[in-house]
């Protein structure tokens, strides 16, 4: 249960980012899903290998697993990322001068 | 493939990644690594609670042993090559996104130009 609180508090820390700073990156789902989908299935494949070769392991989860991997970890691999493009657009809203490739870009 | 390797090849797919594939050059812009020593920040807090509180144990062979924050020190490694991929992706769905605009906008234009011309 401490691993979903911990990802939870990752959502609820980062929501005033969209919230207050409106930083418009849930405004975006399809761009958002796009992004999340290729490192979804990066970090979760890297993540059943390592579990498979007992490189890692986990304690003490709710015990949901798709194949070996803790649904704790499939959230991770969602949660996480969120809250670097979170980041990231939280950044180039109080620093406009700091271009990026994508700059002007809205959908 | 230990840990310690697998993070290798993880950083430097997230370089090729960024740099070549994508082309979105992340590495060499200020909002990229301001916005990663926020995220490293959150890291250590977040990645400490799950190592120190022994919900993520690690076996000894696959790892260096060096620990930051009770977490191997690969993690940091982890985090960088996820992180990077992650704004890669963003940045170049928001780069493509534009394009697809200018090209309809320059579109739209060359179709209103067309009657002007043979007029």
């Amino acid at each position: 249960m401490l691993y979903l609180l911990v990802l939870l508090a990752c959502v609820l820390v980062t929501l005033p980012l969209e919230l207050v700073l409106g930083v418009r990156v849930y405004r975006r789902p399809l761009r958002l899903l796009l992004t999340l989908l290729p490192v979804f299935a990066v970090f979760v494949g890297w993540d059943a290998l390592a579990i498979h070769a007992g490189q890692w392991s986990y304690h003490r989860l709710t015990g949901v697993r798709l194949g070996n991997v803790p649904v704790e970890e499939l959230l991770f691999f969602l949660v996480i990322p969120t809250c670097a493009v979170l980041t990231l657009e939280a950044v180039r809203r109080t620093r406009p001068t700091w271009r990026i490739d994508d700059d002007g870009d809205e959908p | 493939m230990s840990y310690s390797t697998a993070c290798v090849v993880g950083v430097v797919g997230a370089l090729v990644l960024d740099l070549v594939v994508l082309r979105t050059r992340l590495v060499t812009r200020r909002a990229f690594w301001t916005s990663y020593a926020i995220c490293l920040l959150f890291q250590l807090l977040v990645n400490g609670m799950l190592t120190g509180r022994r919900l993520v144990t690690y076996s000894p062979e696959t790892i260096v042993g060096t620990r930051l924050v009770y977490a191997p020190v690969e993690d940091i490694a982890f985090g960088f090559s996820l992180v990077l991929q992650t704004l890669s992706w963003w940045v170049w769905w928001g780069r493509r996104a534009r394009q697809a605009r200018t090209r309809a906008g320059t579109a739209t234009e060359a179709r209103r130009a067309v009657p002007t011309r043979t007029r």
